[in-house]
């Protein structure tokens, strides 16, 4: 095979050339898959719906197993997310799958916040692998990927229409996590119903602008099972671990006295469907979604909200995570200053206060030498009072004593002179 | 590659598909599904095929669709064959010289980086190969330095894509163009290395990948080449210079293994050609001259072919994989703990030394 000259022109950007004979990069798919092969996968899903639903029968019967866990309590006082790993290995793929519960959603009396909890936790998963991906020595490459992939939202089987509830979690989610939409427990309704259950459902959704997940119509290999597929939205699923001998095989399914409604088939219930788009077809698309859509979503807007904008071409990067720190510690900063602030503003008036009660008692103190100053004088005015009267009195007394005194010897000179002393004594009176 | 070592023999123009050995086929029959950590409860007897290993043919298509990029840059004084390599490489005009008008080669002053993209596709895989050539490298009077443009442009093309990474907005796929490979031309001298050689191979063996191998390996008889190959080892290891395959970053003992084989073979001692000759009532590319051809493809000749599957068939992931995972996050730890100390204004913040946080 001669090597074929094509026409080209001296151009920079990137140029279809054929080639000569065979090179060997046609391997590369190969290679990748090696090397997603010897490191794992990993899987996260979450179900989302009220207690007794059914969750944790239907990931048992996809996943062919028996999970951990006993059926949860209704009375739960808020809702819980609990979460497991478990590693599974099918020929020589290992997966690492991570089931998320909402335990007790649906339950409280009040269910305004029933669905906070979900988003928290879905946030944080975000959170973790943007600190990670923020971190100056990082390990990225054996990040344990917590982000939840899938969020199976779980329908109760009323054969009418979506709950409020349903409608407000499911529009808090859809921005945040791939939606698809199921209903439990179908073998509840019949045929006819479900078509228009599904049919409320859908044009429910559409109406309240929830985006649930479509499964991607680009690459022609899958384009066309999975339009049809996206048609049958929400798939109307039954689980069951229990085996049911239907002619010389065991299948999954469930017994009733008046029939037996089995898993897999799939003109009893969408199980199958479910279980082929989620896992057998797109479950690498759910995982690029997440991580390229949802996630960058989460990215852009902390960043923002954190005070960030793109850089110009010419500045240098700085560190994320260093801001952020930086940021961080800014606002403690402001935080300490405040309370400084208000200590310094507690003493100031606290000082005031003193000096005030200082002012006050010293006035008082000086009131108090004052009249006490007061009351000396007055007593000594009295005493200097008294002190005369007793002189008088003395005076008087003496006077007294003199004047007896004189009239004894009256007395005695003799009595004739009484008379004249009377008459004396009269005038001396 | 162990498989392409037994097949280089019977390697032919047009060559099958050499299958890594490590891939397994994807099961036609559903194979059993075993459940670790849980209890097997009643009636569970016979396991179904839940399908989780179709993952592998979901990543696939996506591969497929998504297409591949590779940056290879090649490295070596004018004259040692660096387009013509690349051109028998690739198989088809890949190289710089194919782009560029003017036919006459004139050397150039300084090191110049000449960068040609091309879009090659084989077998419904899709390639963006771009091809980093440095003409004037080696080739003036005084060589000092001649390493810091190349390394300047590694550099560069790092910081382009950190750049993008820590945008606000950035694109789903940030366009990769860090080199993941660099081909250096050792001349063939016989006797051992340059100084120049040493310290290229030295300063950038710490920054991106480096393939070396002996250019024009047909001026060398068997007993010179080996003797030559030997003593590159020799200063190789004296001067602590790590090739890739970098032992530190073997995974596993497998890995090991096949990379210990790879390093007891390196440089390789390389041919380039784009021209066919008839040999054996075959077309093959080859070098003809007065006492013989030189096939560029059989092993007893040349190893020409251990590099191209080395390159291409085998570990072309791997050197990728090692490109993003190391090399480019040490460059992002150096380039982020020099900011720490004044981070930018650009973006409205206050300019925030770590150390003034004592209040």
């Amino acid at each position: 095979m001669a090597a074929t000259e094509i026409a080209r022109q001296a151009g920079e950007g990137a140029r279809a050339v054929p080639l000569a004979g065979h090179v060997g990069f046609d391997s590369m798919p190969d290679q990748l898959v090696n090397k997603s092969v010897n490191h794992g996968f990993c899987f996260n899903i979450l179900c989302v719906g009220e207690t007794g639903l059914g969750k944790s029968t239907l990931m048992d019967t996809l996943f062919n197993t028996k999970f951990e866990g006993e059926p949860t309590q209704h009375n739960q006082p808020g809702v819980q997310l609990k979460s497991n790993t478990y590693e599974l290995q099918e020929s020589n793929v290992r997966l690492k799958l991570t089931v998320v519960n909402t335990v007790g959603f649906g339950d409280q009396i009040n269910k305004e916040d029933s669905y906070k909890s979900i988003v928290e936790f879905i946030d944080t998963q975000f959170e973790a692998y943007l600190q990670e991906e923020l971190k100056i020595k990082r390990t990225l490459h054996s990040y344990h990927d917590t982000r939840i992939h899938a969020c199976l939202y779980f329908i109760a089987p009323t054969g009418h229409s979506l709950k409020s509830l349903d409608l407000v979690t499911m529009k808090k989610l859809d921005s945040k996590v791939n939606i698809i939409p199921i209903i439990a427990k179908s073998d509840a309704i019949s045929k006819s119903e479900l078509t228009k259950f599904k049919i409320k459902i859908t044009s429910e959704l559409v109406s309240n602008g929830v985006q649930i997940y479509q499964f991607p119509t680009d690459d022609e290999t899958v384009a066309e099972i999975n339009s049809t597929m996206n048609g049958h939205l929400p798939f109307a699923v039954v689980g069951s671990t229990e085996e049911v001998k239907i002619g010389n095989k065991m299948v999954k399914a469930r017994q009733y006295p008046w029939g037996t409604v089995q898993v897999e088939n799939e003109n009893h219930c969408d199980f199958v469907k479910l279980r082929e788009m989620l896992i057998r077809v797109n479950m690498e698309d759910l995982r690029e979604q997440t991580h390229t859509r949802h996630y960058e979503l989460y990215r852009r807007c902390k960043l923002e909200e954190m005070g960030f904008k793109d850089t110009d071409p010419d500045c240098k990067p700085f560190s994320l995570q260093e801001t952020y720190e930086a940021k961080r510690n800014e606002f403690m900063g402001d935080l300490q200053k405040k309370e400084e602030e208000m200590r310094q503003m507690f003493v100031q008036r606290v000082k005031e206060k003193e000096a005030e009660l200082k002012e006050a008692e010293k006035e008082l103190h000086e009131k108090f030498d004052r009249l006490k100053k007061l009351h000396q004088d007055e007593k000594k005015k009295l005493e200097d009072k008294k002190k005369s009267l007793d002189d008088e009195l003395n005076g008087f007394k003496q006077k007294k004593t003199a004047a007896e005194l004189l009239q004894s010897q009256a007395q005695q000179a003799g009595g004739s002179t009484t008379l004249k002393r009377d008459k004396e004594r009269k005038n001396f009176f | 590659l162990q498989k392409a070592l037994g097949d280089a023999e019977t390697c032919r123009a047009m060559s099958e598909v050499a299958v890594p050995e490590m891939m397994m086929p994807p099961p036609a029959v559903p194979a059993a599904c075993q459940v670790e950590k849980t209890v097997p409860g009643p009636g569970m007897g016979d396991f179904s095929y839940v399908g989780i290993d179709a993952i592998l043919e979901q990543m696939r298509r996506k591969a497929m669709k998504q297409g591949f990029e590779l940056n290879i840059m090649v490295v070596g004084q004018s004259g040692l064959g660096k387009s013509t390599l690349m051109n028998t490489l690739f198989k088809s005009k890949v190289s710089r010289k194919s782009v560029q008008a003017t036919s006459q080669e004139k050397i150039p002053k300084t090191i110049h980086i000449k960068s040609v993209s091309h879009d090659i596709e084989e077998k419904g895989v899709r390639m963006k190969l771009t091809v980093i050539d440095t003409p004037g490298f080696g080739d003036q009077i005084n060589n000092e330095n001649c390493w810091q443009p190349i390394m300047k442009f590694i550099n560069a093309q790092y910081e382009q894509y950190l750049q993008e990474e820590i945008n606000i907005n950035r694109k789903k796929r940030i366009p990769d163009s860090r080199v993941h490979c660099c081909i250096y031309f050792i001349p063939p001298t016989g006797h051992c290395l340059r100084p120049l050689d040493v310290e290229f191979m030295r300063r950038l063996s710490k920054v991106v990948n480096i393939v070396p191998v002996i250019a024009k390996a047909d001026t060398l008889t068997l007993e010179e080449r080996d003797f030559f190959k030997q003593k590159i080892r020799e200063e190789l290891r004296a001067n602590g210079i790590d090739v890739y395959p970098q032992k530190e970053f073997d995974e596993d003992a497998e890995d090991r293994m096949i990379n210990d084989k790879i390093r007891e073979m390196i440089p390789f001692a390389v041919v380039g050609s784009d021209q066919e000759y008839q040999v054996n009532g075959r077309r093959l590319l080859g070098r003809k001259t007065k006492w013989g051809t030189i096939e560029v493809e059989n092993i007893a000749h040349c190893e020409f072919a251990y590099l191209r599957d080395l390159l291409i068939r085998t570990h072309m992931e791997n050197i990728k994989d090692i490109t993003s995972s190391i090399h480019y996050e040490v460059y992002r730890v150096r380039r982020l703990n020099e900011n720490n100390t004044a981070v930018a204004h650009a973006n409205g913040l206050p300019q925030h030394h770590m150390t003034s946080h004592e209040m």
